[in-house]
């Protein structure tokens, strides 16, 4: 299809604003102003809203179907969130009007506070960072201060496991922090004693999901956050995979210090092709005094902004992405106390009702059950019939499903991580059973046909190694294509 | 009680059955006793109908200003109606990060489209997929001039106080230093006081923010002369609707440009989701952080657009990443993407001079009551600074009875005041006739 | 692809030549079946010094980065800058593409073809 760029008429506009009812305002001295021909598309209304009408064609989200992208969470988004996020109450507000008058968004950050808190055990929790990743960066930030005001600056490490995600080793390095791997056993279970010899006073903390990478809980959690304890060091929980056991365990209870929650995930505000998303940082109250600011607090029954005392400071200009902060309430009110123990339990049941259906076919990295998600490996599919993980994820996409992650985590050969979450049916299930087998069928009869799926989508198999090599990274004519 | 979880019990019974199971608990033996909770302490469910009524009523407690002089960073502008309808569209709004470009082209193609019109509008050579916000760009903008020798930021005094907050607290924890360059009378960034700083060897880049945190419009072209002489980068951020009518971080010869899109068509949200941008020359490519889409062929020899360059990121360079950043903005940069195309080169610059002009007026009825005096005599953009003629936070909350939201107060009676094409003439009119009455009221 | 004896071979898949004193290196065949599509080579300036061991320049497939490990202590002569444009010239002809050129010390005993083909045997 064309581009905006392609479709631009030269003179082709359409008018939204009335004629100007002041005086122009005095001209600005040349110094000051732009003469470069400003190059943006000159279209008009339709042709503008049959552009986006195409490129939502093109485009696959949950509403379109199911999405098992291992460790994403794509949970279905109640449109009621869509409802409630947009009213001109919250849409309208000011984020730097006098407080008085902003009463409910501020109530919205107190609300949102002490619902999340409670299902995390935390005991308080600041929602200024952007998204996932800079929650981790805003708790590595709060772990670096905390040692830092007890004059332990000799702290320098943070355990991570090898199969964690890539935001975590990329978060702790920007705080200026050096990775020390956590020993694990092939089963990806930390090797408690080991990790014991290599905690000392040089490690800041441990960053951890849990249930980890590869949908197992880590059973000797409350050992490992004492080892880590016990040498000075605080633990930090990624949030990632809080939707198996929401409202069956708790991190707070795990002996985590700090912890990130991904609203976009576990807490149903949608993913926009990539963000928004949204995020909460949790501490226990070893930390409340480094949250960033600014933070809700009521005094005298009503809601205002406070600093806290050795605050890390401001880590967004105002205060996060306030409107998914209102979605993921309104999602948390509505589940209630046993709607969120329901969906963790669906989540789990759906994940392990998809691997034992599999199991047969498809070799699992884990023959227990699994949690909220579970990882395949097809390495020994691809040495039988040189059918490899990207080929059964091409393949999947002809049935109209979005594929699992792929190739993650990294400590994984021919890694599919799955997982469907609560909010698909059995028989969407049976669906994604059935394509799955019936690929396998294929990967052993024609391989060569799944190296080149998926057959039904607008493009297929883009040239990323071209993309990289020569990266054309914006229009121009002179890179224009004909189709 | 309203959950998503469309199995029945009795299918969900049937599930367990079906792998062996007789109950949830089954599920969840591989987790210590010691550490299962007996029930959550929040309330029970409510239904759909219960939740969109609190909803509203919260939303009721937020004033609705019937107009706004309020900017400092948040702009009431005019939102087209695409604008306003195109992000809705479902699969846009619950699709993931374009991962299987096949089934993506649209996120992916948009985010080609968004590039090219911020490069374009930075008169830049690249821009990444989108960043947070405004000030978070900003901040990685000063990670990516980091080196092993380098690593001090300058950083105008005239800048938004929360995007150097944010920039000090990202330094701090880098290690890097942060130091501020002050500003003449004027308004205008001191430029002696930039060159010996300079002087500095650790010095790794030099921010400016155009129009300034109090509106006023720096020299931008002379401060990137200045640094052209340095090693230091030069790294503007900008409000990009004025880059309709000022010159360019290109022309200024910037290294790097970053802002805030909010002003492109997202509403005001109390502050979020906003849009952050970051675009750059060629040759800092491999330090930008965040996504980028770049166009290549497909098997049939097709346009198509995929995730590139995707080893500066964490996911695969993990601790040696150039950022963590995973997400951008793709929303919000998408909304930003259907303003631009909605309102067009001369849309855009249209919205930036009537902004401009109702602004001036503003600022000229308002210098007409006794007491407005002007702070900085070096030319505004639609933002600017008065000294009132009473303490500025008892001016706030008068209007703000009035259902009027000021300016902004800064310092004693200093003020700082806004004006969009959103504020019409009638709007601004009454604004000042009820200025007067306050004072006369005193 | 059978392995020239006129080079001598690490345990990190690199090649080595000497010849009048400076060492030319490169990537092994094996190396670059490892990598994949290599679309960028991050190279080192001429001038830079080099610590055996140490990794010296970068390359990157599509999904991954390796580093390039250098067994000799000195500074670096020369970089091939075709590298730059042409970064697929490593996947095509590993063994007759340099990428840079070394003076200083050899560090470490390497591996003729033979013992180098054994190694690699051994790996997979």
């Amino acid at each position: 299809m064309e581009l905006l760029f392609e479709k631009s008429v030269a003179g082709r506009r359409t008018h939204y604003l009335p004629e100007l009812d002041v005086p122009e305002a005095k001209a600005l001295s040349a110094q000051y102003l732009r003469e470069e021909k400003l190059d943006l598309p000159e279209l008009s209304e339709i042709d503008v809203d049959r552009h986006y009408s195409e490129l939502e064609r093109r485009t696959y989200g949950v509403n379109n179907g199911v999405y098992m992208l291992g460790s994403c969470t794509m949970k279905y988004n109640p449109q009621l969130n869509e409802i409630t996020s947009g009213l001109p109450g919250f849409t309208q507000a000011h984020p730097l009007a006098p407080e008085a008058h902003v009463q409910g968004s501020l109530e919205v950050f107190a609300k949102l506070e002490s619902l999340l808190c409670d299902i995390t055990g935390m005991d308080e929790m600041t929602f200024q960072p952007a998204a996932g990743a800079h929650g981790e960066l805003t708790g590595l930030m709060m772990i670096k201060a905390y040692h830092e005001s007890r004059g332990e600056t000799q702290r320098t490490k943070i355990l991570i496991p090898n199969a964690a995600h890539g935001t975590n080793p990329a978060s702790m390095a920007m705080v200026g922090y050096e990775l020390l791997p956590i020993p694990v056993d092939e089963d990806g279970f930390i090797k408690v004693d080991e990790l014991r010899k290599i905690t000392d006073d040089t490690v800041a903390g441990l960053m951890l999901t849990n249930p980890n990478t590869e949908g197992q809980f880590e059973k000797n959690i409350s050992e490992v956050s004492k080892i880590v304890h016990e040498a000075g060091g605080l633990n930090y929980y990624d949030g990632a995979n809080l939707n198996a056991i929401m409202g069956i365990v708790q991190p707070g209870k795990m002996g985590f210090d700090v912890i990130h929650l991904n609203l976009h995930k576990t807490f149903s505000t949608p993913h926009g092709g990539g963000g928004p998303g949204a995020c909460g940082v949790g501490v226990k109250d070893i930390l409340k005094d480094f949250l960033p600011t600014p933070h809700v607090v009521e005094r005298n029954g009503s809601f205002e902004w406070n600093t806290p005392e050795k605050s890390i400071g401001n880590i967004v200009a105002f205060h996060g992405n306030f409107l998914n902060l209102v979605r993921a309430m309104s999602y948390v009110l509505m589940l209630g106390r046993d709607g969120i123990k329901r969906s963790a339990q669906n989540a789990v049941l759906n994940a392990n009702y998809l691997r034992y259906h599999l199991k047969d076919t498809y070799t699992m990295s884990h023959d227990e059950i699994c949690m909220h998600e579970f990882v395949m490996s097809l390495k020994q599919l691809k040495a039988e019939t040189g059918v490899s993980a990207l080929d059964i994820a091409k393949g999947l996409l002809d049935y109209g499903v979005h594929p699992p992650t792929m190739y993650f985590p990294l400590t994984i050969p021919e890694a599919l991580m799955v997982e469907p979450t609560e909010t698909e049916s059995r028989q969407t299930l049976d669906t994604i059973i059935k394509a799955f087998k019936e690929l396998h069928d294929l990967s052993c009869s024609d391989p060569e046909k799944l190296h080149n799926a998926p057959y039904t989508t607008v493009v297929r198999r883009p040239d990323e190694v071209e993309a990289a090599r020569n990266p054309i990274l914006k229009y121009e004519k002179s890179n224009a294509v004909e189709e | 009680m309203g959950t998503f979880i469309p199995n029945t019990p009795q299918e969900q019974q049937e599930m367990l059955e079906s792998i062996g199971l007789s109950s949830f608990e089954d599920l969840y033996t591989g987790i210590p006793s010691e550490l299962i909770i007996d029930e959550l302490g929040i309330e029970a469910g409510k239904s759909q109908l219960e939740v969109e009524k609190i909803l509203d009523t919260i939303a009721d407690k937020n004033t609705k200003f019937t107009s706004i002089f309020r900017g400092a960073g948040a702009y009431n502008h005019y939102i087209p109606p695409m604008a306003r309808k195109v992000p809705q569209k479902e699969s846009f709004l619950t699709s993931y990060t374009p991962y299987q470009s096949e089934v993506s082209q649209g996120v992916l193609q948009n985010i080609f489209e968004f590039q090219t019109m911020m490069a374009n509008l930075m008169g830049m050579d690249i821009s990444n997929a989108s960043m947070y916000d405004g000030a978070s760009a900003l901040a990685e903008a000063a990670g990516m001039c980091y080196d092993k020798k380098r690593k001090k930021t300058l950083i105008a005094s005239s800048a938004h106080p929360r995007y150097k907050s944010v920039l000090k607290t990202y330094a701090h924890a880098f290690g890097a230093e942060v130091e501020e360059i002050p500003a003449l009378e004027n308004g205008q960034v001191d430029q002696d006081a930039l060159k010996a700083a300079l002087e500095d060897e650790k010095v790794a880049s030099f921010i400016v923010q155009q129009p300034n945190y109090f509106g006023v419009i720096e020299d931008a072209r002379a401060l990137g002369e200045l640094m052209a002489d340095h090693k230091a980068k030069y790294i503007m951020s900008v409000n990009p609707l004025m880059m309709s009518v000022l010159a360019s971080p290109g022309e200024c010869q910037a290294d790097i440009a970053v802002g805030e899109g909010q002003v492109l068509g997202i509403p005001l949200s109390f502050g979020g989701p906003y849009l952050g941008f970051l675009t750059c020359k060629q040759n800092m490519l491999r330090h930008m952080p965040g996504r980028v889409v770049g166009q290549t062929k497909d098997m049939d020899n097709k346009r198509s657009f995929v995730l590139t360059l995707q080893t500066r990121e964490q996911h695969i360079r993990r601790e040696k990443a150039t950022s963590n950043i995973c997400t951008n903005q793709a929303l919000c940069a998408l909304t930003a993407s259907v303003y631009l195309a909605s309102m067009g080169p001369e849309g855009l610059k249209e919205a930036a001079e009537q902004s401009l002009a109702h602004a001036a007026y503003l600022k000229s009825e308002l210098l007409k009551i006794e007491g407005f005096e002007e702070v900085h005599d070096a030319p505004h953009g639609y933002e600017f600074v008065l000294n009132g003629p009473i303490d500025a936070h008892e001016l706030e909350t008068k209007l703000a009875d009035k259902g009027i939201l000021s300016g902004l107060p800064l310092e004693g009676k200093q003020m700082l005041w806004c004006a969009t094409e959103m504020n019409s003439k009638e709007d601004i009119d009454e604004l000042v006739t009820q200025v007067q009455e306050i004072m006369e009221g005193r | 692809m059978a392995y020239p004896n006129n080079l001598k071979y690490t345990k990190s898949h690199e090649w080595l030549l000497e010849e009048d004193g400076v060492f030319a290196l490169g990537l092994t065949d094996y190396a670059q079946d490892q990598m994949g599509d290599i679309v960028f080579v991050e190279l080192p300036e001429v001038d830079d010094e080099v610590e055996a061991g140490s990794a010296f320049a970068e390359t990157e497939s599509v999904k991954a980065v390796s580093e390039i490990f250098s067994p000799v202590d000195g500074k670096v002569v020369e970089v091939n800058e075709e590298l730059e444009d042409e970064p697929s010239m490593l996947n095509s002809d590993p063994h007759n593409t340099w990428i840079v050129k070394f003076e200083g010390e050899l560090s470490e005993e390497l591996m003729n073809a033979e013992e180098y083909q054994k190694f690699i045997e051994e790996q997979d």
